[in-house]
Formats: structure tokens, sequence, C-alpha cells
């Protein structure tokens, strides 16, 4: 079966604005796949992206409508190499689905049950909302190796996909953030934005944990009553059968079937905790290491400029002293290690200047983005429940009158 | 920590159907008092019987007086016919009580809020069970008081109208070991003797439908539990999420801090109505669930000492074959032969109608009580329908 969940999504950027709907659909075991590669990469995913142009300056794609297959190792490669040329100059970088080894395993023994199929939707979903906001952002959805993506049919097999999975970026950071532990010289932070907004997302992070918590005990105890109710519709149907009163049995046997109703009804409105809330809440979790790490970088690049201005004074002094010897060459090697060292140090402040630059407007788009996502899904969540309480008072008010009948 | 009762519940599960009245005799709990480690019941008697020294009265008793009332009336072979209204249940707080120390203990390391937010909770739990062990003990009560033959009971009289403590001490161990003992002759009784077909119909009917619906209620009413926790569990993860979503709201700078705490206050009365919606499937499914499980071991009892005086009366009657082929005892034999007939017929008898009032009660019951929670899941579901949609309405309005 396919299943296609298209989200839409409209970007307005300087000026250019255009539509682009991706869809992360229904994987397919592909068997041939399976033989050649043992790792974790027999499941493909279909990539539909289709764009329609409102503006012609802007001709990114070469087709409007098309679709390619892609495995999870792409799409890990592919975060893979975008993070390792955006994420040290100050770009967020969304980052990709985790792996999980136990839910592979079910699906490569080829185990067709519904916990496999949870899984695989689960990661079918993840990869979606992982794509979108990659092509949300319009730098990202410029680069080449993601417009490789969306439409070459062929891709060149990713080698090491153990880079940056989510758990791996997690690592990237925190060398960035030992490394700024690491400094000697604690940075004179001029800017009161920077300790600002990493205190507000240090803040942020740990309310949204908090939550995220609440919420998947939310998603387990709901799955929990939907088994229960339907055990114990099964239940009432026995008790409906065994009782000898004509009109009573029956009304046990219509609320044996309105629960069963209501089972599915509690299972239906779990997917939509999860799917909706909790994978919401774990999305911006991950986001905020990605933000985290910006900022660490921006630290790691104002240490680089320290570093080269203090061998250049450094160098300065010894220049100096050789002033006074009489050692030509020398002179000479020192004056040309300086002008290496100033150009250095130029590039240094310049880096750290659009660094700082380009952080503040990903902050604000960032912000942007989050607030619209919010409010967008928990939206959705609360209309999901809404249609929830629609169906009960129907099953209710159906069962209502059989209750009455009994005489 | 005491708690009054301020208003006299009325038990879900009973109804007082067939009620043959050739004087008044009404009986309720007007009172009840939680102490330490016992509930103290006022029980309030208005009554036109000649042998009550006043028209009205109340005396306080506790748990154990009211089974001491109920055993008397089980030991008593004069009531072998009927069916004995089951005891009810020990008052049980000690998981709620531990709770609410639990709470205490931890007070230091919570918000002035969540304390008081959960110290309402769990105040609110102990009420529960506290109004839930009232109604169970009222409607033993009540079922005796509407029984024809055993509300003339002197027991019964004496526990309403003496107004001291009947010093009833409850069962020490050995007595506790000889009741297990006898309880496990009885049932293992009960195996034999119904495996015997019965040669009246409705007797026979009754054993079989008995054995199957007494499984079958004891099944749903374990899943009804289960599933009413479930959605306990929920209702408190919407709580803890509505608080978080409150600590956002006020710590967020964006546009989102208005929207989350209205989302925050949306979930704060929704789940209050989940936890009600609990409760009420609580009283209403498997309160009935539960008591529908005791009054048919109860009827079941009645069929095994029934069927046990059958036996009795059949092993009579061989005695007495034997006895007047030896020539020797004839008389004893036909003395012990005509009591046990007797008692079977006599049983047989007030035990039939016995069973036909369980069935009236019980379709009754079960009508009262299906019909309240189809109403009340409608009446909650509505009301969550109206928040969401109202919040829904001023959140798009917004965006």
């Amino acid at each position: 079966t396919l299943r296609m969940l298209t989200v839409g999504i409209e970007e307005e950027e300087g000026g250019d604005s255009f539509d682009i709907h991706i869809s992360v659909s229904d994987p397919e075991k592909v068997g041939e796949y399976m033989m050649l590669f043992s790792s974790t990469h027999n499941l493909s995913f279909s990539v539909f992206p289709f764009m329609s142009l409102l503006q012609t300056s802007i001709s990114l794609f070469k087709r409007n409508e098309f679709a390619v297959k892609r495995r999870f190792s792409d799409f890990l490669g592919l975060h893979s190499k975008l993070a390792s040329k955006y994420l040290h100059i100050g770009y967020i970088v969304p980052p990709a689905p985790e792996k999980s080894i136990v839910g592979m395993t079910k699906v490569k023994v080829g185990k067709e049950d519904q916990s496999s199929n949870e899984f695989v939707e689960k990661r079918r979903s993840a990869l979606e909302r992982y794509l979108m906001r990659t092509v949300k952002h319009p730098i990202l959805l410029k680069d080449p190796d993601v417009l490789q993506f969306l439409e070459s049919s062929e891709l060149p097999r990713a080698v090491s996909t153990q880079a940056l999975s989510s758990a791996g970026l997690l690592r990237m950071v925190n060398k960035a953030a030992d490394a700024v532990n690491k400094m000697t010289i604690k940075m004179n932070e001029s800017d009161a934005w920077f300790e600002e907004k990493q205190q507000h997302f240090e803040n942020l992070d740990v309310q949204l944990r908090k939550l995220h918590t609440s919420v998947e005990s939310l998603v387990c105890h709901r799955k929990e009553l939907s088994v229960n109710t339907a055990q114990f519709a099964k239940s009432a149907a026995m008790l409906g059968n065994s009782e000898d009163h004509t009109a009573l049995s029956r009304a046990l046997s219509q609320l044996a079937e309105v629960e069963e109703k209501i089972d599915q009804l509690h299972q239906d409105q779990a997917n939509a905790d999860f799917y909706l809330f909790s994978e919401l809440l774990g999305d911006y979790v991950r986001l905020l290491t990605a933000v985290k790490g910006v900022f660490d970088h921006r630290m790691k690049t104002w240490q680089k400029w320290q570093d080269s201005q203090m061998l250049l004074q450094k160098k300065r002094e010894a220049e100096a002293k050789l002033q006074f010897t009489n050692k030509p060459d020398k002179l000479q090697q020192a004056k040309d290690e300086i002008k290496e060292l100033e150009g250095k140090v130029q590039q240094g402040e310049r880096d750290f200047e659009q660094i700082s630059k380009t952080i503040r407007k990903e902050v604000s788009r960032f912000e942007k983005e989050r607030v619209k996502d919010f409010k967008t899904i928990i939206i959705k969540y609360l209309e999901s429940l809404v249609q929830t309480q629609q169906q009960l008072i129907k099953y209710w008010e159906a069962f209502l009158p059989e209750a009455k009948a009994i005489s | 920590f005491k708690l009054g009762l301020d208003a006299a519940p009325r038990f879900i599960g009973f109804i007082n159907v067939d009620l043959q009245t050739d004087a008044m005799l009404q009986v309720d709990i007007s009172d009840a008092l939680s102490e330490r480690d016992k509930v103290k019941f006022t029980v309030h008697t208005k009554s036109t019987l000649p042998n009550f020294k006043q028209n009205e009265f109340s005396v306080v008793r506790q748990h154990e007086e009211f089974i001491w009332l109920h055993d008397s009336f089980v030991e008593n072979e004069e009531y072998a016919g009927y069916i004995i209204p089951p005891a009810p249940p020990r008052p049980d707080f000690d998981a709620s009580r531990e709770k609410l120390q639990k709470l205490g203990e931890g007070e230091g390391s919570m918000t002035k809020e969540e304390f008081t937010k959960m110290k309402q909770e769990l105040e609110a739990e102990y009420l529960a069970i506290f109004k839930k062990t009232v109604a169970m003990h009222e409607v033993f009560l009540c079922r005796v008081a509407a029984h024809p033959v055993l509300r003339k009971d002197l027991n019964f009289h004496v526990f309403l109208e003496y107004n001291q403590d009947l010093s009833v001490r409850g069962k020490n161990k050995k007595e506790k070991l000889e009741d297990f003992f006898k309880n496990v002759v009885k049932s293992a009784d009960g195996v034999l003797v119904a495996g015997v077909k019965d040669v009246d119909d409705f007797f026979e009917h009754e054993k079989t439908f008995l054995l199957e619906y007494h499984n079958r209620v004891k099944d749903a009413s374990a899943k009804s539990d289960r599933m009413i926790r479930s959605h306990k569990n929920a209702a408190d993860d919407i709580n803890r999420i509505a608080s978080s979503l409150y600590t956002l709201g006020t710590q967020d700078s964006t546009d989102l801090c208005k929207f989350f705490l209205k989302v925050s206050e949306l979930f704060e009365k929704t789940r209050k109505i989940e936890a009600r919606i609990a409760a009420d499937e609580d009283l209403k499914l498997a309160d009935l669930l539960k008591y529908y499980l005791r009054e048919s071991q109860a009827a079941k009892d009645l069929l095994y000492r029934r069927s046990r005086a059958l036996v009795d009366y059949e092993n009579a009657n061989k005695a007495l074959d034997k006895a007047r082929a030896k020539n020797r005892d004839v008389l004893q034999a036909e003395t012990s032969q005509q009591l046990c007939c007797h008692k079977f017929e006599k049983i047989s008898e007030s035990a039939k109608q016995e069973l036909i009032d369980f069935k009236t009660r019980r379709v009754a019951a079960f009508r009262k009580n299906l019909v309240e929670l189809a109403e009340l899941e409608l009446k909650h579901a509505k009301g969550n329908l109206q928040l969401l949609q109202g919040c829904l309405g001023i959140l798009k309005g917004n965006t």
C-alpha cells in the first residue's frame, strides 16, 4: 500500500517564491538490496518532490514532478554532508532521524506484524519531516547535494553513515563544547544578545524535554487504555451471552460493541498523540542540539581568532628583538610570518563577524519556524481530540436507547 | 485526618423492587466518620414495627458489626433457603492514606501550587473511596430491611437499636482458620454436588446459568477495573502536560506564550473531565459488576445449600430403606427422613422465589446503571467537545 503524506510549504526569500511539496511514501522492501547490502539498508523510500514554479528566474529542478528511491542510509549521508559544510559557519542544519537497531532487525527478518509496521511508519514520518525541514531552509535547498538527493535517479552509495545521525551530531557538539571549556581566556561577550539567546534555548530545552516525557507517557497509557478497553469489550460480550434475560443480554452485547469501537478510537487517538504532539517535541529537542552546536562553533571561531592574534603579538615581539641582532634572513622570515599572521587575524575577525551575523539570521528564522510549527501542529492535534469526542458522542447516543429498552 | 459525610449517597446497584410490607422499616446511613484506622457509620432507622421502642433512632456501628450480622444470617439454618445479602467489603483506605502521607513528607520538594493541587486530588480520591464504602454498607442494610423474613431477624433489630457497642471482636487466628476450612469443604462439596443433574428443570437451569454467569461477571469486573485505571493514568498525564505547557507559556518570549497558556488552561479543564469519566465508570460499571459478583456468589451458596439438603434427604431415604429391611430403628429413620424432606422442600420453595427476585433485581440494576453510564459518558464527551472547540476557535482566530 502506498501512503502519501503531503506537507506543503511556502517560502518567501528575497522576492523569489516557490512551492515545494515533498512526500516520503510507504517504503517497499527491495529484495535485491537485501542480498547486496547486509547492514541496515534494506528499506527504500520513495521520495516524491514536485515543484511548481511561480517565478522562472529560479529553475532548481529539471522537472516538475518526479519520484526517486532512497534508502535510510542515503538520508543519513545527506545530513552528514550538509552538517560538515554548514554547521561550523553557523547554519542550523536539521538533524537526521535516529538509527534503531532493534526496529530494523525486526523488519529485516521479514516480520510483518504490527510492531514492525509501526516502526516503519515511524521512520517514514520522521524522514519526511526531516526532508521538509531541510528544504524549507533557503540556503540548504540550493545546495547541490540536496538537489542531487531529490533529483538523481541513482545516488552514489553513502560510504560512511556513521558520521552524523542525531547521536553522531551530539558527539560532535560535545566535542565543540569540550573545546570551549578548555579555552583559557573566557570570551568577553560584548553582545548580550548571544548570552540571552543561549540561556533562552537552555531553558527551552529543559521544558521541552519535560513536556516530551509527559506526552510519551500519555501515548503509552492511551495505548494501554485501548488494549484494556478491547479486553473489556470481549468480556462484556461473554457476559451478555451468559445473561439469561433476553433484553439485558442484548444490551450487554451492544455495550460490548460500543466498547470495541471505542478501543479503536483510543488507538487512533494514541497515534495522533504520538505522530503530532510527541514527535513535534522530539524533533525540537533534537533541533535544539543543533542550535547549541552553532553557538559553540561561534565560540570556537572566536577562539581561533584570539589564538591568531596572540600568535601575531608574539611574532611582533620576536621581530622587534631581531631588529637589534644582525640576522637579516631571520628578520625577513619574521616579517613574512607577520604578514601571513596579519592576514589570518583579519580572516579570523571576518569569520567571527560572519558567523555571528549568520547565527542571528538563523535564530530569527528558527524562532519564526518554531512558532509556526507549534501553532500549526498543536491546532491539528486539538482537532484530532475534537474528532474523538464527536465519535464518542455518536457511539453513546446510539447505545442509550438500547440501554433504555431493557425491561 | 477526619472526613465527615455531608450527604448520604444512594447506592447504585440496589433497587427496592419487591417489597411486601406489613409495616414500615426504613434504614439508611445518615452520617459517617473516618478516623485513623476505622470508619464509624451512623445507622438511622425509621420504623412502625411494634418491637422497637421508638419510631426513629440512630446507633453508631463499625464494619466488624456488619460482618457479625451477615455471618449470623449465614450460620442460621432457618435462612438456608434465602440468598443472604452479601457482606460489604472492608473499608480500605490504606493505599490512599499512604499516598497522603508520602505527599506530606515530600512537601518541601515541590512548589506550593503543585503541593496544593496534589493534596486536593488525593483528598478527592479519599472522599470517593469513603463515599463508596458508606454506600456498600448501606445497601447491605437496605437489602436486609427489604427482605420479608430477614427484616424480622432479632440480631438485625439488635444491630439497629442497641445503642451500645455490640462487643463483636474480629475473629482471632484460630477462628479464621476454621472458617477457611469450612469454606474449603463447602466448595469441594459444591463441586461434587454441582455435578449431579437436578430433576427440577428450574434449578438445573439456574445452576448452569449461575456457574457460568458468576465466572463471567468476575472476568468483566477485573477487566473493567483495568480499563478504568488506564483512563485515570491518562488523565494524570494530561495534568502533567498542562503544568508543563503553563511553564513554557510563562517562559516563552514569542507569540507562543499566550498560545501555550491557553492550551494549558484547556488541558487543565479537560483532564478534570477525564478524571470524572473514570470515576463515573467506576461507580456505574465497575461497582455494579463487583456487586453482582458478590450477589451471584450468594445465589450460588443458596444452590449449594439446597443441593446439600437434597443429598441429606436422599441419604435419609436410603437409611430408611435399610432400617426397614433390617427392621431396626425404623421410627428413628422415619423421623430423620421426614425432617430432611421437610427441610429440602422448604429450601426449594423459598429458593425458587429468591432466584426469581434475584433476576428481577439484577435486570433493574443493570438497566439503571447502564442508562446512567451512557448519559454520563455523553455529558462528559459533550463537555469536552465544547471546551476543545471553544479553545480552537480562539487559537485559530489569533493565528
